[in-house]
């Protein structure tokens, strides 16, 4: 599980672990416990190319449907197949186990630091 | 990631409009300490979830689970012509139902839509108590008292003072027997489904009836406010050994649309007919008096009225409320709309009950349903989508 100190984030509630030119993404504790338990998880292909905002998947709970976006241009190089099969891993280790892909990237956009996300969520 | 808030709990029985205040239930500490997560629900602060909506439907399912209902409103009918007044209030016909028996009705408009669904218990010979939908409480209540003038009756608005505890779950009945300080005037086990008994919890008297919206066995718990938190305690105390978990709004609505109930706001309306809904049988046209909303039954809706049906869908995308129902994958139009849709915890397909025109209601029909974007096959079947081994 990653130090949530050391993400970044976006105001639509994914976090991004960067290391050199690939971003892994997933969405934070605080989103994953506002859908609920998750069931349907849909993510973009790998080869697939991203825009930074743009919807690139679904996060399904048994209440409502989320969407996920790309926290950064880039090309999907893979994506966590564990929690396509087993879609409660967002719920339960969402920093960690529930990531959902990695983008390589050529630009990084601005993104939240921990403090400013956390002031966001009020937590 | 933005959670659609279109398919969240807040909307359901949303039709009165939103309180200005937030209304707390008198179990609300007891939630808070429990670790909810709350939602509005017709204006009031309720939970929606304790941990898991997954692991309280299942509950539900296996053991039990236990609900706060508070927010559902409580209408007292009284007088020597309560019955009488009610056959003509209401749809079905109240005068004969016997002593501590309850029954499912609608309040109807002269135009014969819905305005609420509503159980109605006899608590003595000249008093009935009417429970409506949270949304419903003023509608409901201002449609009985504008009814009642030719009549010796008085109809009140209690809801302020009375509190409603579910217990549902397969183990229920297990769990009010050892609840400490909790008296019935009879044997639960010889307590039918639909049917009520009296009794006491510590000095309060409490109204004990075999019904509920989950599909289970269960019991729903009337009692003053007051005593109701000293009660949730004593029968969360009695189910711990029982696996009794607290359940929220959540899992309350899956486990009612597996049992192919509906609810108001979503498959009820003022502008919808019972006979669309397949509510016919509610509607006594036998009843030998007239009543609201008669002449508007007998004529019946259109020919061409939508009807509700279950749908069923394989995969995990399932179709939720608004999504349109098409006769093909390319259909132009939409020739139906879901009112309310999941993936069932307990089937775990997609399941759905939606609108559809009569042409496409036939059981076994296949239909499509349009999730974001995508064609989904999806295939009318009978409701309930689940029904309890007895």
């Amino acid at each position: 599980m990653a130090d949530k100190s050391e993400l970044q984030y976006t105001a639509e509630h994914e976090w991004v672990l960067v290391d050199g030119d690939t971003a892994l993404v997933g969405i934070t504790g605080y989103a994953a416990d506002k859908l609920g338990d998750v069931v349907f998880v849909e993510l973009p292909a790998v080869g697939s190319t991203v825009a930074a905002g743009t919807v690139v998947g679904e996060i399904e709970s048994t209440k409502s449907v989320g969407e996920l976006f790309a926290p950064v241009n880039g090309t999907v190089t893979e994506t966590n197949d564990a929690v396509v099969d087993s879609p409660e891993l967002v719920n339960s280790d969402p920093f960690g186990a529930g990531w959902l892909l990695k983008v390589t990237f050529t630009e990084l956009p601005a993104l939240l630091s921990y403090s400013e996300y956390s002031a966001l969520v009020g937590e | 990631m933005t959670p659609d808030t279109a398919a969240h709990p807040s909307d359901s029985e949303s039709t009165a409009a939103p309180s200005a205040v937030e209304r707390f239930s008198p179990l609300h500490q007891a939630h808070v300490d429990a670790g909810a997560s709350f939602t509005d629900f017709a204006g009031w602060q309720m939970p929606v979830r304790y941990s898991s909506d997954l692991a309280e439907h299942h509950a539900v399912r296996t053991q039990a689970g236990i609900f706060d209902l508070s927010h559902m409103a409580e209408i007292t009918v009284s007088g020597a012509d309560a019955g009488a007044f009610l056959d003509y209030a209401l749809a079905g016909k109240l005068s004969t139902i016997d002593l501590l028996q309850a029954k499912y009705s609608l309040i109807l408009n002269s135009a014969g839509g819905i305005i609420d669904d509503i159980v109605v218990y006899r608590t003595n010979a000249e008093d009935y108590l009417v429970v409506a939908n949270a949304g419903n409480r003023v509608p409901a209540y201002e449609a009985l008292s504008a009814r009642a003038a030719r009549f010796d009756v008085t109809v009140t608005d209690q809801s302020d003072d009375v509190a409603l505890i579910a217990v549902q779950g397969p183990v229920s009945r297990a769990i009010l027997e050892a609840t400490a300080g909790l008296t019935v005037d009879g044997d639960l086990s010889d307590l039918k489904y639909y049917r009520a008994l009296g009794g006491t919890f510590q000095d309060s008297d409490v109204l004990i009836a075999r019904t509920g919206y989950t599909g289970e066995d269960g019991f729903e718990l009337y009692i003053d406010v007051p005593a109701a938190a000293a009660l949730w305690d004593a029968l969360r105390a009695a189910g711990e050994p029982f696996g009794l978990v607290p359940a929220g709004l959540a899992s309350r609505d899956t486990l009612r649309l597996e049992a192919g109930m509906p609810l108001y706001g979503h498959e009820l309306s003022v502008t919808g007919y019972p006979a669309q809904a397949g509510l016919g049988r509610v509607v006594n046209l036998a009843k030998e008096t007239d009543f609201i909303g008669r002449a508007a039954s007998e004529e019946g809706p259109p020919a061409d009225a939508a009807v509700l049906v279950g749908l069923v869908a394989a995969g995990k995308r399932a179709g939720r409320a608004d999504y349109q129902v098409f006769r093909s994958i390319d259909a132009p139009d939409a020739e139906g709309v879901i009112t309310s849709g999941a993936l069932s915890p307990t089937l775990g397909h997609p399941i759905a009950m939606a609108y559809v025109a009569p042409g496409l209601a036939g059981l076994g029909t296949e239909v499509f349903v349009d999730v974001r974007g995508t064609r989904i096959p999806a295939t009318v079947t009978p409701l309930p989508f689940y029904k309890r081994q007895k």
